[in-house]
């Protein structure tokens, strides 16, 4: 139980920061961002509205009050481009990055762990396998998604025919994103499972349970890959929180339309009650990805959430 | 710099010092070939003239990849060093201005380190503006909290260690403690963090290019170009590939680099000193429950366990004292078939209930008859599963038992080892156990099938003494109770004495004596287990007198000694014994000793 009192302090105190550092952002930054965003050549009088609409000539503590008085109501402000309110744009957007993200993380996670697993018996058994295996995925998992993302538009949409090039338009659209997102992780995530499992392997409770004289494959998989996987989950934490960056550049590069391309074209355009909304949404998920890992963790494995004090 | 003479860190490096090189001179050869522009020459395909063809305006792909080099990697490295400086400056923070604002200004990193660092530079992005020079500050700001938990993890290490404490008692200022003492020591980490970390800058630069939030037209980096391929990749896939392939090579070449010299600072390898001695069988007495004929252990050239030869009848229970690296343990592994690769068994028999051992599957037998009771009891059961649920496995494995029918099984037998409340128990997770809890749960899983024999290595040596006391006893009574065989593996003479009918003395790998437990004090030959002996202090021992110890250490494995392994140590050595390996010879008595000063021993113990 004081894991949970814990770790709620810690939520609380992120997501403090979080939303206070979505609020300074726009007051640090150089200049007036209603003349930043309505360009050089807009009259004074409307950039007074703006600001006056805006609240910008409030005192900062007022303004900062109003902020958390709206946010609470779900109110992100008016988008300075298009005038509808940010949580509609948002909340049009949200459900499709959602998905990729959940769909190439459960694609990772399915290419990952048998894979760390061949990887990790073959170390022990055939060194050159595993060591070309490994190389591999070593190089593999260094391409950067929107690389990979470029490697498979080549080869699948203009080489070979077989998937659309950009957009979502049924099943076949969901492919090149979703491997473009997935593969890294899932190579990285193979690698560490791989690891993890040797390690854990060494460990005297495997002994025991080759001394129960278990069949190979249930040391392996019942007393070995749990183990394994929850420092695993640490990491996959990571990656996850990372995969969500990720789609940022795969929905630009695939014109998928979620709020990757918002936040791009709002940063462009200089319509900053919509970055402002979006970046919050996506640190939102980041500390909801690492509360749910760190849940996971402790139920997987309690004795991680007494480690942790 | 011997890390980088390994392959992976010579291709590293060698990629690298390319990679800085073109950026260098490349726009010195080709900046106009890049930037001139052929309005009859569009998009086209690899030709002599231009290896990778032409963009939109006609200009030379390849040209422009080489010159982008140089603002690709130049920036990437401008948003390293902005990293690295403001990590160093948060990462030492908390060492500078005391505890209360650095526990601040670690909370702060904490939660930052937890966003990517994509999202932090698009954050960052926002403030600095779009083009080069934001998404350098964003960038740079973006992997500082990364780098500011490095060198505070770093720092909190070094910190501990003496001499910065006795620079600290000798009133040494914090900043020159941590300019003088702390940042030169954890120097190489941060280099090597920092080479990877430009790596990850490039791939992040090349993203906000692509992205249109870094480069601006008319200059042009390797995301920047790629994002202009993308456009035409149907028509023009090369534009793309060959910015991509770029950004991946320079990538790597920092990632590399970085991961090779790290894995240098790690790397240990020691010269292996060769040797060895493989032991001659011994003779063996005939009868019994389990036989085991020359049995050897060998891991590569090293070879610890050399020619065990022992029996243990049905119900008997036989001892195996020795020193540590004896090869006790490894025999009562060898025996159990848990020996794993790379370590080899080679033995001519090793037969338990009539089978053998040494070829096939003996699963069945081996997980109902044998059980194994291992030193570590913190760190034998599975700490993620229930302790009964690792009991009942054994029943579900090999008995075919239901669910429940094992479940009932394993509380009966956790209440058998005498574990109070049972029916609770057994829903812990084994850290809810106690040490000699869980060393009794361990023994109540080796009895729930009908053990013929219990192996138990050291299983007391990591409890307190009155724990050991307890299960000894339960030991006992459970041997009792299923009349099974125990072999007892342990490093103290005094416990074997007490739980064993016959000991096995270990030395080097070899049995060198086999003698009833009675014979102990007072009658054995071999001038090992009579020094053994002497070294345990008892209530008359006087305490104003040195404890008796055995001189010397026991032989490196690697490097044995040509006669008996024992008599540089051993006080009655001759020539003969530094010459001639003594073989084990069985006695009138069935006793065996292998000591060229055994028959004059006898000899002189009958007169």
């Amino acid at each position: 139980m004081r894991f949970g009192v814990r770790r709620t302090g810690r939520l609380v105190l992120s997501v403090w920061v979080l939303v206070t550092a979505a609020f300074l952002m726009i007051h640090v930054l150089p200049g007036d961002p209603v003349r930043a965003s309505l360009g050089p050549t807009a009259p004074l009088s409307l950039i007074e509205q703006r600001r006056a609409a805006m609240g910008l000539d409030d005192p900062l503590w007022l303004q900062y009050v109003h902020y958390l008085g709206h946010l609470v109501t779900g109110d992100l402000g008016v988008s300075m481009t298009s005038g509808l309110p940010v949580d509609e744009v948002i909340s049009s957007r949200l459900g499709s990055t959602v998905e990729m993200a959940l769909l190439a993380f459960a694609v990772a996670v399915l290419i990952s762990v048998p894979l760390g697993t061949i990887m990790a018996v073959l170390a022990r058994s055939n060194k050159n396998r595993d060591w070309a295996l490994t190389s591999a995925g070593v190089v593999v998992a260094t391409i950067p998604e929107f690389l990979m993302a470029v490697g498979l538009v080549f080869v699948f949409s203009v080489q070979l025919g077989w998937t659309p090039v950009a957009g979502r338009s049924g099943p076949s659209s969901y492919i090149l994103p979703v491997l473009a997102l997935a593969i890294g992780p899932a190579f990285m995530l193979a690698r560490i499972i791989r690891v993890e499992l040797l390690s854990v392997l060494q460990a005297d409770y495997i002994r025991t349970a080759r001394a129960k004289r278990l069949r190979p494959a249930a040391v392996y998989l019942r007393h070995a890959l749990p183990n394994a996987l929850t420092a695993t989950l640490t990491v996959g934490g990571l990656l996850l929180g990372a995969l969500v960056a990720g789609t940022v550049l795969i929905e630009n590069i695939f014109a998928w339309p979620g709020l990757g391309g918002t936040i791009v074209q709002s940063i462009l355009a200089k319509d900053y009650p919509t970055v402002q909304g979006v970046v919050l949404v996506y640190g939102a998920g980041v500390l909801l990805i690492n509360l749910v890992v760190d849940v996971a963790l402790a139920v997987l494995d309690p004795r991680s959430a007494i480690r942790e004090s | 710099m011997a890390y980088l003479k390994r392959p992976l860190g010579i291709s590293a490096a060698v990629l690298l010092v390319l990679v800085l090189g073109l950026a260098l001179v490349a726009p010195l050869l080709w900046q106009e070939r890049a930037d001139a522009v052929h309005p009859n020459e569009i998009l086209l395909g690899p030709s002599s003239a231009h290896p990778v063809g032409t963009d939109l305006l006609g200009r030379d792909i390849l040209a422009r990849v080489l010159v982008a080099t140089r603002l690709s990697v130049g920036l990437a490295l401008l948003a390293t060093a902005i990293g690295v400086g403001v990590g160093l400056l948060l990462g030492t923070a908390p060492t500078l201005l005391g505890r209360r604002v650095g526990r601040w200004i670690t909370a702060v990193i904490n939660i930052a380190v937890a966003f990517p660092t994509l999202l932090l530079a698009l954050f960052f992005a926002v403030i600095f503006g779009v083009g080069a020079k934001g998404a350098v500050l964003a960038i740079g700001f973006a992997t500082a909290p990364a780098f500011a938990r490095l060198t505070q993890t770093l720092a909190a290490t070094i910190s501990g260690r003496d001499f910065i404490a006795a620079a600290r008692v000798a009133g040494v200022g914090r900043m020159r403690i941590l300019l003088r003492h702390v940042l030169p020591n954890i120097a190489e980490p941060l280099v090597v963090s920092a080479t990877m970390a430009a790596g990850s800058a490039l791939l992040a630069f090349a993203s906000l290019s692509f992205l249109g939030l870094g480069v601006q037209a008319p200059g042009y980096d390797w995301g920047r170009l790629l994002g202009e391929g993308l456009a035409q990749i149907y028509i023009h896939p090369a534009g793309a590939l060959a910015a991509g392939v770029a950004v991946i090579v320079a990538a790597m070449a920092f990632n590399l680099t970085g991961e090779a010299v790290a894995r240098g600072l790690v790397m240990i390898n020691p010269d292996k000193p060769r040797s060895a001695l493989v032991g001659k069988a011994e003779p063996l007495p005939g009868g019994g429950l389990l036989h085991v004929e020359n049995l050897r252990v060998s891991y590569g050239d090293v070879t610890p366990v050399r020619g065990v030869s022992l029996t243990v009848g049905a119900g008997e229970a036989v001892g195996i004292v020795g020193e540590s690296g004896s090869g006790k343990s490894l025999t009562a592994l060898a025996i159990a078939q848990l020996i794993e690769s790379p370590g080899r068994v080679d033995a001519d028999r090793i037969e338990f209930l009539g089978e053998d051992l040494r070829h096939g599957d003996h699963r069945k037998l081996l997980g109902t008859s044998l059980a194994m009771v291992f030193q570590d009891p913190m760190t034998s059961l599975n700490p993620t599963h229930k302790v009964g649920r690792q009991l009942a496995e054994v029943a579900r494995e090999h008995q075919g038992a239901t669910r429940r029918a094992a479940w009932r099984r394993a509380v009966d037998r956790l209440a058998a080892v005498r574990i109070p409340d049972a029916e609770r128990r057994a829903r812990q997770l084994p850290h809810e156990f106690s040490g000699g809890m869980r060393q009794r749960a361990m023994i109540g899983m080796g009895v729930m099938a009908s053990p013929r024999l219990i192996i138990a290595d050291e299983p007391t040596t990591a409890l307190d003494v009155t724990v050991q006391r307890r299960v000894l006893e339960l030991l006992a009574d459970v041997r009792a109770a299923e009349g099974a065989a125990l072999l007892f593996i342990s490093h103290d003479v005094t416990v074997v004495g007490q739980v064993c009918d016959r000991v096995l003395v270990m030395y080097a790998g070899r049995v060198v004596e086999d003698l009833p437990t009675a014979s102990l004090a007072g009658g054995a030959l071999h001038p090992y287990t009579q020094a053994l002996v002497s070294a345990v202090p008892s209530m008359t021992t006087d305490r104003d007198r040195p404890l008796a110890v055995i001189p010397g250490r026991p032989p490196d494995p690697h490097a044995l000694p040509a006669g008996c392994a024992y008599a540089p140590r051993c006080p009655l050595a001759t020539e003969r014994c530094l010459d001639e390996d003594p073989t084990l010879t069985v006695h009138d008595d069935g006793r065996r000793v292998a000591c060229w000063h055994a028959e004059a021993h006898l000899e002189g113990a009958a007169s």
